[in-house]
């Protein structure tokens, strides 16, 4: 165990340099709010980000960190987890970098399980090129490169980590700290892939993105918190659900016309993420009741684990690894 | 031995000598003809000829059966005395069938020696590989010697008593051809019935057809009496000492894993599955114990960026890769320019562009090294020589990147990568050690700067995450001086980018002088780089033959050049480069020394004959 720290020792001396009033400000305190309380060090913590307003993160933090290139985070991440099992590896990336140029990173990280924490910051803009729209923007956006509104349909990431069968899948936001902390210890805590998309707010180039779901007023009716184990309800006095249709998809209703027994309970170990894929159907973008919590958490090897599992099995087969025998492995004569 | 097996005859024939003799099997690509020149070129190789070789497949893994697309070649060169080249021209070609003879007479010596198989001959046969008439009666072979064996009828008559069914017994008739083949060059028929034996353990059938298909060969060739005489090849004479005959791209996998070993560093590849490179992922795989992670990567990007994770961790970060590989993983070598860390780009180039000829040889990708990337962005660069070259080499290039803190370009090629030669093999003890420290603590007063630099090398220091108190953030964002902290300061990224710039210029004091082969009176220096090496040293050792002074140089170092390059080209009032491009290396000595070089240039998918630069250069010199 670590020796204790405070939120203090894990912030770096660089100034921070996001918009003032940006929602990245709220997910760095809670994540460095969080790290003394994992119990890990500072050494042993690496943060990779790519580029982007998001990847700035890593500066940010007093621990080991590299501000790598434009979607490619979770791929430098794997070569750090893989090599170093030792570690404790944070990947920091955006709806741009990492759904859009990084997306084929991202799936096969996802797929392969690699042990990462993998927080995705989702303001459905991009920022740092000040502000065309995303792969995550609704269809419509109004942009400085979509002056007549873009055309191509968004796609949510929750349903592309569980697609990709990620083995941890989550979504919080950046106005609920106590939320993005529990959740980030989750996805922390998790051996494997672990994936969080966070809404955040640009408020410099997609102000209010998510406001209709939250709002403070809002939030009672548009958040649909997901705890496993128990019925999926929400509403200021729990008075809507989560029921599956016949047809397999889900729907919300009100808790007293359908009864209480017909309220989905929420499993987030199930084997299978049909179920999880459904709830992260339910809403068709942040203007409709939104799940959010753990939407899956499964065990599965990990990537990095079973690589080095290998390389140890192969020693104890092999005995001490011997150059010369090699040279000599295949056929091999003598000259005089 | 079953009693189904008849003994090898080995009546001692008159044979004549030979002192080299080059050999082309050409076939069906799914005929083994890959296996078959392999085979007799370890036999040979375990007799003690020098040799050198020559595989030539076509990209298509299943090319119609019979097509000219479908032919696959192995040309070996073997011989009693020094061997630089697999051969201008072969002095024997073995056709398996009509597409094979086709497409590969133009290149047999005048009078040479065709060994065909006549029961390929049949009329579509002859339309497939595109011959309106049967080649064998209309002149087309005139002027050469030809021997027309139905193998592949002989070849299921000897294998009948396995009861396999003709179709499967056919597919033994590559080793019906290394069986007549071996008898007429003498060669150890041991090695090659010991291998089959190893080989096919597994298959039964297999095994015992493939034996009796051999000595059926062997005892054709003995028996028959087509040929006038067999021909002998005598043993060169090798330095003493324990040998193995190896590729190009196994000599790179071993290489690096010695240098894993004397670096005392775990070996991290990141690749993606690239023709001619995907033999060293292979090879690594299979090498765990050694400390060997191997990582096949969604795509080259990911490949290059996981090594380079890797290498901030503290691994020898390594990734392979050829053609559209090296265009893909550009930005991700800026970023490892910046970042100043250890890795290596194994680059076994084809030809190009886009696509190309991913099966095919070019040295086309020396300037997309020197300059294919974005900004000032300067990488050292080497290149291996020969096939066994390539295990010195990449100890080397591991060597400069861990030293240096940068990212290393070896360049091999398809020919290097390969071709085979025997190896004389190094004692290991004897190997450079090549280990590095990583920063274990403050450089600055209380404060851990990750880019103060080591006043002789500009090198950085290599923190590792797990050392307390060195954390530290680094980015492809430019860097101040010192801190590593970014920096938007013009003069601090004028600063940086010539400290990066003399950190890798610098690299020049520490790498050999140029070594010159050099004659009384030569005006007209060769220099080349590359697997151009054989095939220069055996044009200049022909030139020689013919009276006239010359001299070689061959660079491992590209970037940079040997400190004394300049003079030494200097010193000569004509300077050729041959290389398989339209002209890279040539282009970068005359920008860099004014001196007039001239490119000798080919790009044709196969490697220079040595009678091409011998031309080149007798012209140069009258
Ligand atoms: S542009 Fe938007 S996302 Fe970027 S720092 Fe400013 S507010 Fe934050």
């Amino acid at each position: 165990m670590a020796q204790p720290t405070t939120r203090k020792d894990w912030s770096s001396d660089q100034e921070v340099r996001w918009c003032p009033g940006c929602g990245d400000y709220g997910i760095l305190a809670a994540i460095q709010s969080l790290m003394p309380e994992l119990g890990v060090k500072r050494a042993n913590t690496v943060f990779v980000s790519g580029i982007g307003c998001s990847s700035r993160f890593p500066y940010y933090m007093a621990t080991y960190g590299m501000h790598s290139i434009h979607g490619r985070a979770p791929a430098v991440a794997t070569g750090v987890a893989v090599s170093r099992p030792d570690l404790d590896v944070w990947v920091i990336t955006g709806d741009g970098d990492g759904l859009s140029i990084g997306g084929n990173h991202l799936l096969h990280t996802l797929r392969r399980n690699v042990n990462l924490t993998i927080i995705l910051f989702n303001n459905q803009i991009y920022g740092l090129t000040k502000g065309q729209y995303s792969p995550t923007s609704e269809v419509g956006k109004v942009t400085k490169s979509t002056p007549f509104g873009s055309v191509d349909h968004p796609y949510n990431p929750i349903s592309l980590a569980l697609g990709a069968e990620a083995t941890f899948v989550a979504r919080t936001h950046d106005v609920d700290r106590k939320h993005m902390i529990e959740t980030f210890r989750r996805a922390h805590d998790h051996r494997g892939a672990a994936f969080v998309e966070v809404f955040q707010n640009c408020n410099v180039f997609n102000d209010g993105a998510f406001e209709q779901i939250l709002a403070r007023d809002k939030r009672p009716n548009m958040l649909i918190p997901l705890h496993h184990g128990q019925p999926i309800r929400f509403g200021a006095d729990g008075e809507l659900g989560v029921v599956a249709e016949p047809d397999g998809t889900l729907a919300i209703a009100r808790v007293d016309d359908v009864g209480t027994e017909r309220v989905l309970v929420h499993d987030e170990s199930r084997d299978d993420p049909g179920l999880a894929f459904a709830l992260s159907r339910l809403a068709r973008g942040p203007y409709e009741p939104t799940p959010i919590g753990v939407f899956r958490a499964v065990e599965r090897p990990d990537y990095g684990t079973e690589v080095n599992r290998q390389l140890l099995a192969a020693s104890e087969r092999r005995g001490p690894a011997d150059l010369g025998a090699l040279l000599r492995s295949g056929t091999t004569w003598t000259v005089g | 031995m079953t009693d189904t097996e008849p003994a090898l005859i080995r009546e001692e024939p008159a044979r004549r000598a030979l002192d080299s003799v080059v050999i082309r099997f050409a076939g069906d690509s799914g005929d083994g003809m890959q296996l078959t020149g392999d085979r007799f070129t370890q036999s040979s190789a375990v007799f003690g000829n020098e040799l050198a070789t020559l595989p030539d497949f076509p990209a298509e893994i299943r090319a119609p059966a019979g097509t000219l697309a479908g032919v696959s070649a192995f040309q070996v060169n073997i011989s009693d005395h020094r061997v630089l080249t697999p051969g201008d021209a072969p002095d024997v070609l073995v056709a398996m069938n009509p597409a094979a003879l086709r497409s590969n007479l133009a290149d047999l010596r005048r009078a040479g020696t065709v060994v065909l198989n006549s029961d390929a001959f049949g009329e579509r046969d002859l339309a497939k590989a595109g011959y309106a008439a049967d080649p064998r009666h209309d002149g087309s072979l005139d002027g050469w010697t030809v021997y027309e064996i139905p193998m592949t009828s002989l070849t299921v008559r000897a294998v009948a008593p396995t009861g396999a069914k003709p179709r499967d017994a056919e597919r033994s008739k590559n080793f019906f051809a290394l069986g007549v083949i071996s008898w007429l060059y003498d060669r150890p028929p041991d090695t090659i019935l010991d291998w089959i034996e190893s080989r096919f353990a597994s298959r039964e059938t297999v095994l015992e057809a493939n034996r009796l298909a051999f000595r059926a060969g062997w005892n054709f060739g003995e028996t028959a009496e087509i040929f006038e005489s067999g021909y002998e090849v005598r043993a060169a004479d090798l330095v003493p000492g324990e040998y193995t005959n190896i590729s190009g791209n196994t000599a790179m996998a071993w290489g690096l894993i010695a240098a894993g070993q004397r670096s005392g560093l775990p070996i991290f590849l990141g690749a993606y599955p690239i023709t001619p490179a995907t033999d060293i992922l292979h090879e690594l795989s299979k090498h765990k114990h050694f400390g060997v992670r191997t990582m096949q990567a969604e795509d080259e990007i990911a490949g290059v960026c996981a090594a380079i994770g890797a290498a901030f961790s503290g691994h020898l970060g390594v990734t392979t890769t050829s053609g559209p590989g090296i265009d893909l993983k550009s930005e991700a070598l800026g970023l490892a320019v910046s970042l100043e860390l250890p890795l290596l780009v194994l680059d076994i180039q084809r030809g190009g562009p886009s696509t190309g000829l991913p099966t095919k040889t070019e040295q086309s990708d020396l300037l997309s090294a020197m300059y294919g990337r974005h900004g000032e962005a300067p990488i050292p660069i080497v290149a291996p020589r020969t096939p066994s070259h390539c295990f010195t080499m990449v100890i080397e290039a591991v060597r400069i990147a861990l030293k240096y803190r940068t990212p290393v370009f070896l360049l091999s090629d398809g020919y290097l990568a390969n071709g085979t030669e025997p190896w004389l093999l190094p004692d290991v003890e004897r190997l450079p050690d090549i280990g590095v420290a990583f920063a274990d603590g403050p450089n600055h007063g209380s404060e851990f700067w990750p880019y103060l630099r080591d006043p002789e090398t500009l090198a950085r220091p290599w923190a590792i995450p797990g050392t307390p108190g060195l954390e530290h953030r680094i980015g492809g964002i430019e860097k101040e001086d010192g801190t590593g902290n970014i920096s938007y300061d013009p003069a601090n990224h004028d600063t940086m980018t010539r400290l990066r710039a003399a950190k890798v210029a610098g690299i020049a004091k520490d790498i050999p002088l140029t070594e010159v082969d050099d004659q009384d009176g030569a005006e007209v220096l060769v220099l080349g780089w590359g697997s151009t090496y054989g095939s220069i040293a055996a044009a200049v050792q022909r030139v020689r033959a013919r009276g006239l002074a010359v001299a070689q140089a061959h660079l491992t170092h590209l970037n940079p050049f040997p400190p004394d390059l300049g003079a030494v080209l200097r010193r000569y009032p004509k300077v050729i480069v041959p290389e398989m491009n339209l002209g890279h290396l040539s282009r970068m000595i005359r920008a860099e020394y004014l001196v007039d070089a001239r490119a000798l240039t080919k790009v044709a998918g196969q490697p220079f004959r040595a009678a091409e630069i011998e031309d080149a250069i007798v012209e140069a010199i009258r």
